[in-house]
């Protein structure tokens, strides 16, 4: 039975951070109507920022704090360079956008900073939390940071007018520029902010996975699988989905014999197609009806 | 008295096909004017080349300014309140937030409040059904709810883009009793595009007609009316 707790809540800590990584997706999916590709990169991206800034002697909270003024500015800008100018362009141009993005942030932050595995502070320190021995202070931490996270953005976009701004541009654009938004300048906003989002999963799964270029890979995947979960129409989805992934992976891990670190990945794969097929529109997605 | 909005040569085009071929037009302030035509006139167009929806060329002044190069969001900015075609409603909001994105622009938050409240005088169905979701109400109140956010700008001008389609026609009187009241006591200018042009006509105060992107006749409403052209051809007697 301890064991059976202790993996539920060990997935409920990896679960924040596929929630972040969902939410991020969503948000960029709900403004553009592309999945992000690179949005694992960018983290990673950030991460490395963070890093960067420890090791020139920042404190780690004033570190997170730049980075997620970087990245949030950052995602503003590859979204004027890059996705503003593809607008209009067809879907697999924008693919193409999107893997170019990821191959460049991947390789860019290898020139940088190599490929060789770095160790990553965590704030929490990993010892028992509150003397339990279910679960770590930094699992503890990742919660307790997710759900600050989402409670922030929950009032964000229920109460304030910028946030039903960006609701409206994302949900009928012509009807909100007509009332006086600018649309164009909301879809860079939402960039901004999924990229500031995913930059502390990043920093927060960091010292798990341990740092390097390719660390964020695994943990998009089973971004994409919770928001598929969820419903790529669905921010609430998304983050329930985030959770529901991470008990169900380590659940499987522990329990379904065979199914180690190794099958880790085919089981998000395995998520994906399965929701996809079952109920495409995900736990809470609305089904995408288009006149044809 | 001047022009409100002065139009002269509009042409607007959709890729190669050219949509408005040199309109000229003009409302003044306080007016109440239709602009009547049949499917593919180029009414909507024209209200979409207004607002800078769509690829034209000559020129729009409203109050005195050119229009022109003027993004959507801007002009929307200045005064000029749009309800499209098909009413625009933000479906998967609540009524009410509906009523504070036609507001969105403003920076008056009390007045804000107060003009939600207004609405809710001129429409009360919209009061019952303001937390629920703008798409799960009928057409007729998705049609009040548009006009209401379009008064939440408190506009200047306001564009309509046939309200009554669709509804029945006990509501599309209540609607255009409405549309009166609000040119008369908000003193809102209204340019109304309809396809149901006996009723148009007995609401407004001016009219033009169009055809294949060609203003065809303008005048007062009451002569447009009993023009014989204009009864053969739009009112069916």
């Amino acid at each position: 039975m301890e064991l059976f707790t202790n993996q539920i809540l060990a997935g409920i800590a990896t679960g924040a951070i596929y929630a972040c990584m969902a939410l991020a997706v969503v948000m960029i999916y709900q403004a553009i109507d592309h999945l992000n590709f690179a949005q694992g990169e960018m983290a990673m991206f950030s991460t490395f920022v963070s890093w960067q800034l420890m090791q020139w002697g920042a404190p780690y909270w004033g570190a997170f704090v730049i980075t997620l003024v970087f990245s949030f500015f950052g995602g503003i800008a590859i979204e004027r360079l890059l996705f503003k100018p593809l607008a209009k362009a067809p879907i697999l141009t924008n693919v193409a956008g999107f893997i170019a993005l990821f191959a460049i942030i991947n390789s860019v932050a290898g020139l940088i900073w190599d490929f060789t595995i770095k160790q990553y502070p965590t704030p929490f320190g990993s010892s028992p939390f509150l003397g339990s021995q279910l679960i770590s202070t930094h699992q503890a931490g990742m919660i307790g940071v997710t759900v600050l996270l989402l409670v922030g953005l929950y009032f964000f976009f229920q109460f304030t007018r910028i946030g039903l701004a960006m609701r409206a541009a994302a949900s009928v654009p012509e009807s909100a520029r007509l009332v006086g938004i600018n649309t164009s300048w909301m879809i860079a906003l939402g960039w901004g902010m999924a990229a500031a989002i995913g930059s502390i999963a990043g920093m927060l799964i960091a010292p798990v996975v341990f740092l390097e270029p390719n660390m964020m890979g695994g943990v998009l995947i089973y971004g994409f699988a919770a928001a598929v979960l969820g419903g790529l129409t669905s921010p609430l989805g998304a983050v329930i989905g985030g959770f529901l992934v991470g008990i169900f992976e380590n659940l499987a891990g522990t329990y379904i014999p065979g199914v180690g670190n190794e099958l880790k990945l085919p089981i998000a794969l395995a998520l994906i197609i399965t929701v996809l097929v079952v109920k495409p529109a995900g736990l809470f997605g609305r089904p995408i009806v288009k006149r044809v | 008295m001047t022009a409100m909005l002065n139009v002269k040569d509009l042409r607007a085009y959709y890729g190669q096909v050219q949509a408005l071929h040199g309109l000229n037009f003009a409302l003044n302030e306080g007016s109440l004017t239709t602009l009547l035509g049949a499917n593919g006139a180029g009414k909507t167009t024209t209200l979409r080349a207004i607002c800078n929806m769509v690829r034209s060329t000559g020129a729009i002044e409203f109050e005195g300014a050119p229009l022109s190069g003027r993004s959507t969001e801007n002009i929307v900015r200045l005064g000029i309140a749009h309800v499209p075609q098909g009413r625009g409603t933000f479906t998967t909001m609540t009524v009410e937030e509906n009523l504070q994105l036609g507001a969105i622009s403003r920076k008056d938050k009390a007045g804000v409040v107060a003009d939600i409240e207004r609405m809710y005088n001129h429409f009360p169905v919209l009061k019952q059904r303001y937390a629920q979701q703008a798409g799960t109400l009928s057409g007729g109140e998705q049609q009040m709810l548009a006009v209401a956010r379009a008064l939440m700008l408190r506009p200047r001008l306001m564009l309509l883009d046939e309200p009554s389609f669709g509804l029945a026609p006990l509501i599309v009187r209540d609607l255009f009793k409405i549309l009166g009241k609000i040119n008369r006591e908000e003193k809102v200018t209204i340019l109304v595009v309809e396809q149901n042009a006996q009723l148009a006509l007995e609401l407004a105060d001016q009219a033009y007609v169009i055809e294949t992107g060609r203003i065809v006749m303008s005048g007062k409403a009451n002569e447009i009316a009993n023009n014989e052209d204009v009864r053969k051809s739009y009112l069916g007697y």
